[in-house]
């Protein structure tokens, strides 16, 4: 069924998976989606249903609106004063923008992972123990530090120096902080917008590897530029596009093609998203 | 791995003219460029040595001229017209102590709480709240004396109705150095990356938390300089304190309500300076270094915090 183009750029047995979506439950159920910055559109007509413990990465060109679209999914556009989100939002079934619902409480259980490491000027576990300071989480403060640094594979690298200040970090040492904070406080979505687009290689590996086995638990939206990466560690793959007016004056991001992995790399529908993942264009 | 090919003298041509290209760029500053750097190096530096050669001069000033009343008595003994050789300063230090710590205890909050309101809260595309931005920069620039005038009409007397008591000018010097507190505060606030906020946001931190636990306490150092150089102002203040009731000459220790009067140090300089006898202007030389000593002190413990808590993003 997956048949094989000869310029795709990825060999088939250089990605990491070839199984399907391991689930089918959906974890956002996304319909006629549109946000604007001022009048000015950002993002248009997004459907598409996110699959819960899967990964699943958007991909598209710059300024495509992948930062506006993953930032709905936790409602940190609400910090932005100018933008406005229409449309359906279903999270587990809730409409995710309801008027009974806090952006507060959505971000407890929806956490994020930015594309440049961003600690709190604070001990190594004070940045990780804030989350669970701040949601109420019982429990022995220690463990729960310790639990979330394993889960992020970086506790054998920093258990000796807990109470030094996080910014002593290497970049990939804090982007894992990070990936261990937005844990520690147990949520059930984890977004990263770009979040090794600041790191070397190796540094890489781990975060994806990392990703592999966080989706055991966590549903994972991931933004990347990196084709490969997007290829080696997602289940699903959007493909944004930048479109425009006929006079250009207006222009927006759309998504072109949403499916499994194997297929948009191996076997696009669409001649753009081919053109797009083999390098062609973009 | 391929064979090592020597190179053509096409290669070794344009190797040369390269190099030769580069070496004249690189080696070529223009003369006028030469001259006006070094001109403008010479007029910074000369700016430079002029503001220390005034320091310098009024330090030495002082001190030669104080020297022969420099000693412990300073700030043991009260002042007095009548044995000067063991004259002091020590009401005018206690008052100006005093008032510190009231102006202190006035400033951190209301000025951390103003800054706070105008950088994490106010909207700034609404009218009013760049008005009071514009408000308390100009606040910042207004002349002492003003203060002086509104702390007499509002109050010792006025609203408040506190009379000439230590308080009162305490309270004074507290709305007169506000606006630099608050000012000092929000460009520390500012200084906090908003990435920071993103993170405890994204977390689902509440506004405040986040700016209680993260935003504050990065902000600290930024903020005690601020608020330890409003204070050094405050305490050479004079003019509005003269208005407020510091003008008594006092002999005993003043206490923060005491009706009887109350000195500070720049007060007390000024008294005895008015005076045309030698050794009551030698008497307010000594108080200047006592002054420069006290304001040292303060400012070395800002710089000490600001080194010591001071953060690199
Ligand atoms: N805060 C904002 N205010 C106004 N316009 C914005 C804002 N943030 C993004 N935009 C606009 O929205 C569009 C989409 O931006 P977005 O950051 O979502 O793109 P992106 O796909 O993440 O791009 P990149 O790959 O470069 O990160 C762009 O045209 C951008 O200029
Ligand atoms: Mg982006």
């Amino acid at each position: 069924m997956t048949q094989e183009h000869p310029s795709i750029a990825i060999a088939a047995q250089a990605r990491g998976h070839h199984a399907p979506p391991m689930s089918r439950e959906k974890v956002f159920e996304i319909e006629d989606l549109s946000v604007h910055y001022g009048d000015k559109p950002a993002v248009k007509n997004i459907g598409m249903d996110i699959l819960h413990k899967n990964i699943t990465a958007l991909i598209g060109p710059s300024g495509c609106g992948k930062s506006t679209l993953i930032r709905c999914l936790n409602r940190m556009n609400d910090l932005i004063p100018s933008a406005r989100v229409d449309g359906r939002l279903l999270y587990h079934g809730e409409d995710l923008y309801g008027p009974n619902v806090d952006p507060i409480q959505v971000r407890k259980l929806i956490g994020m992972v930015f594309q440049k490491p961003n600690p709190f000027p604070k001990s190594i576990y004070d940045n990780i123990a804030f989350g669970p300071r701040i949601v109420g989480m019982a429990g022995d403060m220690d463990e729960i530090v310790e639990g979330a640094l394993r889960r992020a594979a970086i506790w054998d690298e920093v258990k000796d120096r807990l109470n030094d200040n996080a910014f002593g970090m290497s970049g990939g040492q804090q982007q894992r902080l990070c990936i261990a904070r937005c844990i520690a406080v147990e949520p059930d979505v984890i977004l990263m917008d770009e979040p090794c687009s600041a790191l070397d290689p190796i540094s890489t590996g781990k975060i994806e590897d990392l990703m592999t086995e966080l989706k055991e638990d966590y549903s994972i939206v991931i933004v990347t530029h990196n084709m490969q990466q997007a290829a080696r560690v997602s289940d699903m793959t959007a493909f944004l596009i930048v479109e425009l007016t006929a006079d250009e004056r207006e222009r927006w991001g759309e998504i072109v093609e949403y499916d499994e992995t194997e297929k948009i790399f191996t076997n696009p529908s669409d001649q753009r998203t081919e053109d797009y993942v083999t390098g062609k264009v973009g | 791995m391929e064979a090592y090919r020597p190179p053509t003298e096409r290669t070794r041509f344009a190797v040369a003219g390269a190099r030769a290209n580069v070496a004249a760029v690189l080696g070529s500053q223009p003369r006028g460029d030469v001259i006006r750097n070094n001109v403008f190096a010479g007029l910074l530096g000369l700016a430079v040595l002029i503001a220390l050669a005034g320091l310098a001069a009024l330090l030495a000033q002082a001190v030669v001229e104080g020297a022969p009343a420099l000693g412990t008595n300073l700030i043991t003994e009260p002042p007095s017209t009548i044995d000067t050789a063991n004259a002091g300063f020590r009401p005018a230090l206690i008052g100006s102590l005093m008032m510190i710590a009231f102006v202190i205890v006035l400033i951190v909050p209301l000025g951390v709480g103003a800054a706070i309101y105008l950088e994490e809260y106010a909207d700034n595309t609404r009218w009013w709240n760049r008005l009071i931005e514009l408000n308390i920069q100009n606040l910042a620039a207004v002349p002492s004396i003003i203060y002086g005038i509104l702390g007499l009409g509002f109050i010792v007397r006025g609203p408040l109705d506190l009379g000439f008591i230590l308080l009162a000018g305490a309270i004074t010097l507290a709305l007169l150095v506000l606006p630099v507190v608050i000012i000092a505060s929000r460009e520390a606030i500012r200084a906090v990356p908003p990435s920071i906020r993103e993170g405890s946001l994204a977390l689902g931190a509440t506004r405040w938390q986040t700016t209680r636990r993260q935003v504050l306490p990065a902000a600290i150092p930024g903020v005690a300089t601020g608020v330890i150089l409003a204070v050094s102002r405050a305490i050479g203040e004079t003019a509005p304190l003269l208005l407020v009731g510091a003008t008594v000459f006092v002999t005993f220790d003043p206490t923060p309500l005491g009706a009887n009067g109350y000195s500070a140090l720049p007060v007390q300089i000024f008294q005895y300076a008015t005076r045309p006898q030698e050794e009551f202007q030698t008497m307010a030389a000594a108080g200047i270094v006592l002054m420069l000593v006290v304001l040292l002190a303060m400012n070395s413990g800002a710089i000490w915090l600001r080194n010591r808590y001071e953060q690199k993003w």
